[in-house]
């Protein structure tokens, strides 16, 4: 019930990206992105082409909330958003009384890019809901969800300490688990002690 | 004029600073404090003091040379974070566990669940000023640290479980000296309750001390007891069952009130129902291997991200890892619960007299090495 009902709300965050998809007369950076979103899988399904054929005739999943093997993988709903929208997003989790368990990165440097990922799970049902948004390597930057759950004050300083993401708007994004005067990130890839 | 003379004298504040050296904070944890008098305007904790940054440790090691790691997080329920760490890697990689494994972990980590409270109970009791309960607390957790030194090899930071099992079985000895430890605790407890729960002055500094609203909870993400001691009935064994924790009949205490009592109350009865786990699994306990017939040696998770939560013994713990296919994570998140409940100490501190605030942190059960990693 829960998890079909968010499914729903979060799937309204992709209105318009279908829709550019559909218009040609999109704005110029809108293609772009469109462009940039097609030759991705193309690639992929280039590098896949010879040990699973078959997979790359598929057409490519349609954008919004995807609902995931929980057994195999631990989690409901996988959601992943451009950074602009991940604040709408976590207030329809609000709204529904979601508790955050916690906020991570992960370092993509062969697309360079970070990724931000935010845990969600609920007290009353069981209903894990994983956000994900991707943001430029060289200048990672995502709005703050830190007015909209308290808790994520911490977590978004330690990615910032670990990972250099620039949480905009965060009250005080300063060091937390790393010394005060630190000015590396060590879980990039490409950190030498 | 200078802005000295331009402050209002009756707002004025001062930083005060509680710790890192200071019996209160249970380790290396510092609180800078916005004091207006013996009035607390500001809390902020200040971490990192015992950062070792077990995450990278994870990326440049194999899967199982992590496994020590974990041990040394939480170093008074070690063997919930053995469990969290291969039940993820477990669930990426596809490993089975045999029956009696799980049964083993079940028994082992609500064996040092129990010690976790009993620890706690003594410690939280002497940040109130109470002595006694220390010694007598420690002298229980020692028979459970015997119990687990003789299954395990280890007495605080176990490295018991592995993928696809446990190190070691169980004998005889352990199964007899487990129910006479259950024997006794059933008859101190009763002690503890008469001597230190129904006492006047640990009622007084608790009650009402510290209240931590539902929505605060939900807000900051706090799990575990914290959660339980403010009416949300979460207990990742019961809402996200996992192991064999399905085949016990166990209660999950849950109390209102959300003050610092609320909290005592909730792990002073865990420890009862933790009791009852163990029994029940040991008059169950299944014949069988403890580990897989071929080590697991090789373990190559599938490319993905996977999550796996278990009950600590101060909330949920859970693991997201990042599996690019080879026999390293690419990313190891550890989510440790306590983080999440200190996080919640400023905005439930505001207000606060010092001495009760000090209560309100020992009812939430720091484990320093846990909330730094």
């Amino acid at each position: 019930m829960l998890l079909a009902r968010i499914k729903e709300a979060l799937d309204s965050l992709y209105d318009d990206i279908q829709e550019t998809q559909e218009a040609p007369e999109a704005a110029e950076i809108e293609t772009v992105a469109a462009e940039a979103a097609v030759e991705e899988p193309a690639a992929a399904a280039e590098e896949q082409e010879e040990s699973k054929p078959e997979e790359a005739e598929e057409p490519a999943t349609p954008p919004g909330p995807k609902e995931t093997d929980y057994q195999a993988k631990g989690y409901h709903l996988d959601v992943e958003l451009d950074p602009d929208k991940v604040v709408t997003a976590v207030e329809i989790l609000n709204r529904e009384n979601f508790f955050i368990e916690s906020i991570t990165g992960v370092d993509w440097i062969d697309d360079q890019q970070l990724e931000a990922v935010y845990d969600f799970n609920h007290f009353d049902e069981l209903c894990r809901v994983v956000i994900r948004t991707r943001t430029d390597r060289n200048n990672p930057a995502i709005p703050t969800i830190s007015h909209i759950y308290q808790g994520a004050n911490w977590h978004e300083r330690e990615t910032h300490d670990f990972f250099g993401i620039k949480f905009t708007g965060h009250p005080n994004l300063e060091p937390l688990l790393l010394p005060e005067d630190a000015d590396f990130h060590p879980l990039l890839k490409d950190f030498k002690a | 004029m200078n802005g000295l003379l331009q402050q209002d004298l009756n707002q004025e504040t001062f930083i005060l600073n509680l710790g890192p050296q200071h019996p209160a904070t249970h380790g290396v944890l510092r609180v800078k404090l916005e004091m207006d008098g013996e009035y607390i305007v500001k809390a902020e904790p200040v971490l990192g003091y015992i950062h070792r940054m077990h995450e990278k440790m994870g990326e440049n090691r194999t899967w199982v040379k992590f496994l020590p790691n974990c041990g040394r997080m939480d170093y008074l329920s070690a063997l919930s974070y053995n469990h969290g760490y291969v039940a993820a890697v477990e669930r990426a990689a596809g490993i089975e566990v045999p029956e009696r494994a799980e049964y083993l972990r079940v028994i082992t980590v609500e064996l040092n669940r129990i010690s976790s409270h009993l620890l706690w109970f003594g410690a939280f009791v002497l940040d109130l000023g109470g002595f006694t309960p220390l010694l007598y607390a420690f002298d229980d957790r020692e028979q459970i640290l015997d119990l687990l030194e003789s299954v395990t090899g280890s007495r605080l930071t176990y490295c018991y479980f592995r993928f696809g099992g446990v190190y070691n079985d169980i004998d005889d000895s352990f199964i007899t000296g487990t129910r006479e430890l259950i024997k006794r605790l059933r008859k101190r407890m009763p002690m503890y309750d008469a001597l230190v729960t129904k006492n006047i002055i640990l009622i007084k500094r608790l009650k009402d001390i510290g209240p931590i609203s539902k929505d605060m909870a939900r807000r900051y993400g706090a799990t575990g007891p914290v959660a339980r001691g403010s009416g949300i009935n979460f207990d990742v064994r019961k809402d996200e069952s996992y192991s064999v924790y399905p085949e016990f009949d166990f209660d999950v205490p849950v109390y209102e009130e959300g003050d610092s009592m609320a909290r005592y109350m909730v792990r002073m009865d865990e420890i009862e129902q933790s009791m009852r786990i163990i029994e029940q699994a040991l008059d169950k306990l299944p014949e069988g291997e403890i580990k897989p017939k071929k080590a697991v040696k090789l373990v190559k998770p599938e490319k993905g991200d996977y999550y796996y939560a278990v009950e600590a013994a101060r909330g949920s713990f859970g693991v997201r890892l990042v599996s690019d296919g080879t026999n390293t994570a690419y990313r190891l998140k550890l989510r440790s619960p306590t983080y999440s409940n200190l996080s919640l100490f400023d905005e439930a501190s505001r207000g606060m007299l010092l001495p009760d605030a000090l209560a309100l942190m020992g009812s939430l059960d720091l484990v320093i090495p846990e909330i730094d990693r």
